[in-house]
């Protein structure tokens, strides 16, 4: 009886690891087959240059979505990251054209460097202010961000008047040339802004697995209760995740206009969604505590190179939408399955392993 | 008008009062390696109240969750009016006329009494729900059960005395013959306990059967026919109401079987660690009142201290104010000589004032984190070098806490939710304990976790006051405060009622804390 029962109960381990593995490494393996299938459907799909393309489109969504994991990490949501990426790039559109200074008579022309910096500082507060009506004002993060949906596009819209700032190049005579490096250039042959995405991923996957504040997040999304007994500073890890939420988002609001060389008030519109979508299609879970950075970052490459290659094979704008969000659905749904049978399976096998150990500590 | 029909089936089947109606035989159940019952036999009588008396832990809910169907037993079967039945949802349990109340009521509070009796049940006529014929109904059940509550009565405006009775209209509704109360006392003001008494006594004259569990031993013999003790998971006594009395069900509840250990000795205690100054903790809901009322206490290095009290006597109050969580109105903490009442949770933690909290679910686990990130969770500072961690002294960390608290795991990557209550118990015990504290709290410590479990943590507990360890520790088990603690306090209203050596009896103690007739 017992000999018929092991090859079968071997068969279904095997297959249960399979599906297993399938699932968690779900976002890679639609990536590949969404690099197949349009590989196939067009020629120049799959080609050097079409690749860079597409990751320059990438790194806004993948910037946007790492900030975005932080903040869903910790069972919070941030909607207000496509209005501060239009908010950023207005602000650092106004800060080339110069800044009068009316007291003195002078217009201040900063450099690009001080510029993006000025930007990410601008992203900070933003997130600042969503972090501390979240944290300390326990206003629910939906809510708060959303008014800070309104209030950032708003900003942009008045900045500009509506318009946009076109001449982001400089000149050479103010000294501050160079912005449209960032997003235009290429270092060893790939875009600045996608190296700008790797280098914020490094040290945000670092953050998240080295750091106490990346075990911090996870526990305050986790079980925030838990968290505070153990002497985590909650508040403050709320605070900080929203923080770097706003900055990733100037960052991607810097890069976009970069790459445009212009910063109009209504870019990034609805992007909030797409960073959200990527977080989920990596396999973060909304309720806090599950996700990383590197599934976050193939979510966000799905997500771009899904739309693209629907651009490229000539698929409608409207079909283009129909397919997005069946994609983000669907991993969703697999998100529930995963979770689902996660923490079974896993309680099963652990469960076994004890027994074993106490019956053979037993058997000494 | 429902009872009628109720009683009409009782008849049918012939039960007459006082037989048994709902039996369970040889009932066992075992959770993974715990086994929270062992061959059980238990009757509910007919049209009387049966209560079910044992301390916390003793299978009594366990019991009650599988005559009610929420959870199916092991081994053994149920026999309603002799024939063997099998439940297998709440829902099979209802339809034969069996309900249960929960001690956490399960009401929706932003619906009025009328939707929440019928909710899921809804009377639905040709126009849609038929919200007359339902609130009729709601008033009628309102009528027998003698309480003035009108059908239209959000939830959230009763108190939650009324809140209970409308449990009851709703298990009534349902035709049900045999009502299993959960502590329903727990939460009641004394004149709406005397409401739900004579709301029992009516039940009964109507032909409904009652499985009563209470921890309030006196309230629970006022209304009693038949009492069954449970201990560890056996049926340790059972005797009619006439037969019996506190003093009985206390020998049986507590036994004197299972050694816990006793106070450790031989060793010099240290200065005092703890010092609790005129502590005074407001209530939650009512800022006016306070739950901790001018309460001082000292405790020295090496001393086990342990609280007494029942419930909302303020014990976890007092602890989670004690260690940051909730301020206190009044009052000052000293952890050895100085002053830490206005220290934030981490910066106590830092010091060497922990707590463990009393529901390790809610408070004490991290349940996305695996056994190793739960563990180290509170000592993250230990193994950061150059604000990066080092996985090796992490491992050491974790390692070295498996080993100390003893918690069998296949290792530190396994999922928290993979290990047993006591396991995690540990865990969370092992956690603090990893910070290398000075004084260590422990809020209910035994709370839902075996025998086994128990000994073992308070084994721990000794060791550590030995090693010079200042520890305190609540407990609603009476048992309990006669093993490791040098000294016990009963707290009773949010102060302290009385102070006892290692010599007190348990009958001392219980009157102390309120809970016994002869006080």
């Amino acid at each position: 009886m017992s000999d018929l029962e092991k090859p079968s109960a071997k068969r279904d381990g095997f297959n249960i690891d399979m599906v297993r593995v399938l699932l968690e490494g779900r976002a890679f393996f639609a990536l590949i087959a969404i690099i197949i299938v349009f590989s196939i459907l067009s020629p120049v799909y799959f080609s050097v240059g079409n690749f860079l393309t597409m990751s320059s489109h990438v790194a806004i969504f993948g910037l946007l979505g790492i900030g975005m994991l932080f903040v869903i990490l910790t069972g919070g949501i941030d909607l207000s990251v496509g209005s501060t990426l239009a908010l950023a790039g207005v602000f650092a559109g106004f800060l080339l054209e110069g800044v009068p200074l009316e007291a003195f008579g002078v217009v201040i022309y900063p450099s690009v460097w001080v510029v993006v910096v000025l930007t990410c500082a601008l992203g900070a507060f933003v997130g600042a202010v969503n972090g501390i009506l979240v944290a300390y004002f326990r206003v629910p993060a939906f809510v708060a961000t959303l008014g800070m949906l309104y209030v950032a596009r708003g900003a942009a819209l008045l900045m500009t008047d509506g318009l946009t700032y076109n001449k982001l190049g400089g000149s050479p005579e103010l000294g501050n040339t160079g912005f449209d490096w960032l997003g235009f250039n290429k270092l060893f042959g790939i875009p600045v802004g996608v190296l700008i995405l790797l280098a914020v991923a490094v040290v945000c996957m670092l953050a998240l697995s080295r750091t106490p504040f990346g075990r911090w997040v996870y526990s305050t999304g986790g079980n925030s209760r838990a968290a505070e007994l153990s002497g985590v500073p909650v508040k403050r890890v709320k605070l900080s995740v929203y923080m770097i939420s706003g900055v990733c988002a100037a960052l991607a609001g810097v890069v976009l206009a970069s790459q445009l060389t212009s910063a109009g008030p209504t870019a990034g519109t609805t992007y909030e969604l797409t960073a959200i979508a990527a977080v989920v299609i990596g396999g973060a879970s909304l309720m806090g505590g599950r996700g990383s950075v590197r599934n976050t970052l193939l979510g966000a490459f799905v997500i771009g190179f899904l739309a693209d290659g629907l651009v490229i094979i000539g698929v409608s704008a409207y079909w283009q939408m129909v397919f997005t969000g069946s994609v983000i659905v669907f991993a969703v749904l697999l998100n529930s399955v995963q979770y689902g049978s996660k923490r079974k399976s896993a309680k099963s096998a652990d469960k076994e392993k004890v027994s074993a150990k106490v019956s053979k500590a037993q058997a000494v | 008008m429902l009872h009628e029909q109720a009683v009409a089936d009782n008849n049918l089947a012939g039960t007459t009062l006082g037989e048994p109606i709902l039996s369970a035989r040889n009932v066992a159940k075992s959770f993974g390696s715990v086994q929270a019952l062992k061959e059980v036999n238990f009757d509910v009588h007919c049209g009387q109240v049966t209560t079910l008396f044992g301390e916390n832990g003793a299978g009594k809910s366990t019991l009650m969750k599988i005559l009610s169907g929420v959870i199916q037993p092991t081994s053994g079967e149920i026999l309603l009016e002799g024939t063997p039945v099998n439940f297998s949802s709440t829902t099979d349990a209802q339809e034969l006329g069996i309900s249960i109340i929960h001690q956490e009521l399960s009401l929706a509070p932003n619906l009025n009494v009328r939707d929440n009796i019928f909710m899921g049940r809804e009377i639905v006529g040709a126009g849609g729900v038929d919200f007359r014929e339902e609130e009729r109904q709601a008033q009628l059940l309102m009528d027998e059960l003698d309480e003035p509550i009108h059908p239209l009565t959000p939830v959230e405006d009763l108190r939650v005395g009324q809140q209970q009775i409308v449990e009851i209209a709703r298990a009534l509704s349902t035709n049900s013959r045999i009502l299993i109360m959960d502590e329903p006392t727990s939460a009641l003001s004394a004149s709406e306990v005397e409401v739900l008494f004579r709301v029992i006594k009516d039940l009964k004259s109507k032909g409904v059967s009652i499985v009563y569990i209470s921890h309030h031993l006196e309230e629970a013999l006022q209304i009693t026919d038949h009492a069954v003790v449970l201990r560890d998971g056996v049926m340790t006594a059972y005797a009619e109401r006439k037969d019996i009395d506190l003093e009985w069900i206390v020998r049986n509840m507590v036994g004197e079987g299972f050694d816990l250990g006793s106070a450790p000795l031989g060793y010099e205690m240290g200065g005092i660690a703890l010092s609790l100054q005129d502590v005074s903790v407001p209530d939650e809901a009512l800022p006016e009142r306070s739950v901790v009322d001018g309460l001082s206490l000292d405790v020295r290095a090496g001393e086990i201290v342990c609280i007494y009290g029942l419930m909302g006597a303020g014990r976890t109050e007092l602890l989670e104010s004690v260690a940051g969580r909730t301020p206190m109105s009044n009052g000052k903490v000293f952890l050895k000589g100085e002053e830490v009442s206005q220290c934030s949770i981490a910066e106590r933690i830092e010091k060497g004032l922990v707590l463990v909290p009393e529901d390790r679910q809610r408070d004490g686990l991290v349940q996305t984190m695996s056994v190793g990130e739960n563990l180290s969770l509170a000592s993250i500072g230990a193994f950061t070098r150059k604000l990066m961690t080092s996985r090796e002294l992490e491992q050491d960390v974790v390692d070295s806490s498996i080993r100390k608290v003893h918690i069998k795991t296949s290792g530190g990557e396994a999922e928290i939710g993979s290990l047993s209550g006591g396991n995690q118990q540990k865990v969370v015990i092992g956690k603090m304990l990893a910070t290398d504290p000075d004084v260590v709290m422990l809020d209910e410590p035994s709370r839902g976790i075996d025998i086994g479990a128990k000994a073992e943590v308070f084994k721990l507990l000794s060791e550590g006051a030995r090693q010079g360890l200042a520890v305190v520790f609540s407990t609603s088990e009476v048992g309990e405060c006669l093993s490791i603690p040098h000294r016990v306090i009963v707290m009773r209203k949010g102060r302290i009622s009385a102070e006892f050596g290692p010599g007190v009896t348990k009958e001392e103690i219980m009157a102390a804390s309120g809970e016994s007739v002869a006080a």
